[in-house]
């Protein structure tokens, strides 16, 4: 791989971005989430988080051993995965599930469609759904952050959970904007999201794009259901997967106008979820489910050749 | 003349499993096989209607005129399809309810006119039975396998009966998610074994004869020419279950 005597066509300039530096940068900026998930739900965040990345990390480099393909665990794109998949699990949920979580994440989503760049949804997210629909009772046993409490642990429902079964949720904005209620470990302080959405937008390493209209989406549709647009962008899963998931390279379009449509229609598909059916929250089955219409969301929004009039009917 | 019988049982198995390898009837395939019981239920009533019906098609191949065919196919084993719901009502109405409509289904399971088609309408009696036995034989292995791998990881039971504890159930297996995930999993394992077992001049002769049986034969034509390999062979069977379906 690391032959120095490649021989290629111009152009030869180098941007310097390599995938590594970009999951390193991701990585950072997923440190503060971190941090904070583990001031507030203890130790518990912390062994779910290192046990989510040890799995990722091992089955990415077993499976390509056994696929006899070259190593690409140094890449870091495994440990961005495990990250993300700790941060959308409770913290209370048992240790050998986090790691089939990893499991379904790297063999089946990412190495057995090809390994990095060639899996058709977000890994991590699968890997959430596997495990919510595979073990819904430890999936949904959420737990009130130790801050400010005197006790160890102390299982509540979450906001959504309590607003879809029609009840007053007892957290302000405040609590929300600083992740003091019950919720996945990465998801509940908006804060730290923020902070880490804005250090990618700055490196470049994402385009606020996705970001922005995702969540607009979302606040616009929720104040037009007759909902608090405020709570329904602070709470839940949104700020997560609008940043860090629906912003992957390989899931999401390539042009400023298929990122809207995306975007838009995860934001949809977020509040229909949220509003008309039996689940809590949709984040992460809307960010899957506009994955999969990727491929024809590039095809519509396709720019014209320089010189070409329309567009070729049958290509 | 004795390898052509045997042949005619066998290939159904693996070679040309018709779940597995020529990925027909996948409806019922994914849709009963919550369980151990029902896919083993499935695929012996299944199995009776195609020997059955392969036997009637062939015994009555020289008198069935070509241009109604299929509908006299389907009466055929419409007929057989009817005793056997009739058989499982009465004796083993668990298994009625749990197939539910997937019984009276198996009028159009695509297994059983595409046999009649491809195999019992040009073969000879002995040959038709024995080939509606063998393929009767792979579709009721795979439902079992597949209802016994989705019941032991999804329900943690075997038949059932408790496993005692060995995993805790992962609901999802007997989502129908699951269910399309082993089915990839079964499909990727018997291509493999039929990888091992056959050469390149079997999976050809294989492939013609799959593509014989196929309506848009004449479409992929060159197609497979160019390429006898597995994976052509894969995408003109799905055609040909497209096609059925």
């Amino acid at each position: 791989m690391e032959n120095p005597l490649v021989i290629t066509s111009s152009p030869h300039l180098h941007c310097g971005m390599s995938t590594k530096g970009i999951m390193l940068d991701v990585l950072i900026a997923l440190s503060p989430a971190a941090v904070v998930s583990v001031l507030l739900f203890g130790w518990r965040a912390a062994a779910v988080i290192i046990v989510s990345v040890a799995s990722c990390v091992t089955c990415e480099y077993l499976s390509r051993i056994v696929l006899k393909k070259p190593q690409s665990v140094a890449d870091l794109s495994a440990v961005v995965t495990g990250v993300l998949l700790a941060f959308n699990l409770p913290s209370s949920i048992p240790l050998w599930q986090v790691a089939i979580g990893g499991v379904v994440a790297i063999v089946v989503v990412k190495q057995m469609f090809g390994g990095l760049g060639f899996n058709f949804v977000n890994p991590a997210l699968v890997g959430r759904i596997v495990l919510m629909s595979s073990f819904p009772k430890e999936m949904d046993n959420w737990v009130m952050p130790l801050l400010g409490s005197g006790v160890d642990a102390k299982t509540g429902a979450s906001p959504l959970y309590t607003l879809s079964q029609g009840g007053e949720i007892q957290y302000n904005l405040k609590d929300l904007f600083f992740g003091i209620r019950p919720g996945s470990l990465g998801e509940t302080c908006v804060l730290a999201l923020l902070l880490g959405g804005t250090y990618l937008v700055i490196r470049h390493v994402i385009s606020p794009t996705i970001p922005l209209i995702y969540i607009g989406t979302v606040f616009i549709l929720t104040w037009l259901v007759g909902g608090d647009p405020l709570v329904g962008i602070l709470s839940g899963g949104l700020m997560l997967g609008a940043i860090f998931m629906a912003t992957d390279y390989t899931t999401s379009p390539i042009n400023t106008a298929g990122k809207v449509v995306f975007a838009v229609g995860c934001g949809l598909l977020t509040v229909l979820i949220r509003e008309y059916s039996s689940l809590p929250e949709g984040v992460s089955f809307s960010i899957v489910i506009m994955n999969i219409l990727v491929p024809l969301i590039e095809r519509a929004t396709r720019p014209l050749p320089f010189g070409e009039k329309r567009r070729l009917k049958h290509e | 003349m004795d390898v052509k019988y045997r042949e005619a049982y066998t290939k159904g198995l693996i070679k040309e499993n018709p779940t597995l390898r020529l990925v027909l009837g996948t409806c019922p395939t994914l849709a009963v096989t919550t369980a151990a019981i029902n896919g083993l239920g499935m695929g012996v009533a299944a199995t009776f209607v195609l020997v059955c019906s392969n036997i009637a098609i062939s015994l009555m191949r020289k008198m069935i005129p070509d241009k109604v065919r299929l509908p006299a196919f389907i009466v055929i084993i419409a007929g057989f399809t009817t005793i056997v719901q009739m058989l499982v009502k009465a004796y083993t109405p668990s298994i009625d309810k749990a197939l539910g409509i997937y019984l009276p289904l198996i009028v159009v399971n695509c297994i059983i006119l595409g046999r009649a088609e491809a195999y019992a309408s040009k073969n000879s009696v002995g040959l038709s039975a024995l080939d509606g036995l063998g393929m009767g034989s792979g579709f009721t292995a795979a439902l079992l396998l597949m209802g016994g791998i989705r019941e032991f990881l999804g329900k943690g039971t075997i038949f059932n009966w408790p496993n005692g504890g060995l995993i805790p159930p992962i609901t999802i297996f007997v989502l129908p998610a699951g269910g399309f995930f082993v089915f990839g999993m079964l499909i990727w394992l018997a291509n493999r074994l039929s990888d091992k077992f056959d050469d390149d001049a079997s999976r050809r002769e294989t492939n013609e004869n799959v593509c014989a049986a196929c309506p848009s034969a004449a479409f992929c034509h060159q197609t497979v020419e160019s390429e006898t390999s597995g994976l052509a062979a894969a995408a003109i069977t799905k055609k040909e279950a497209d096609n059925n379906e």
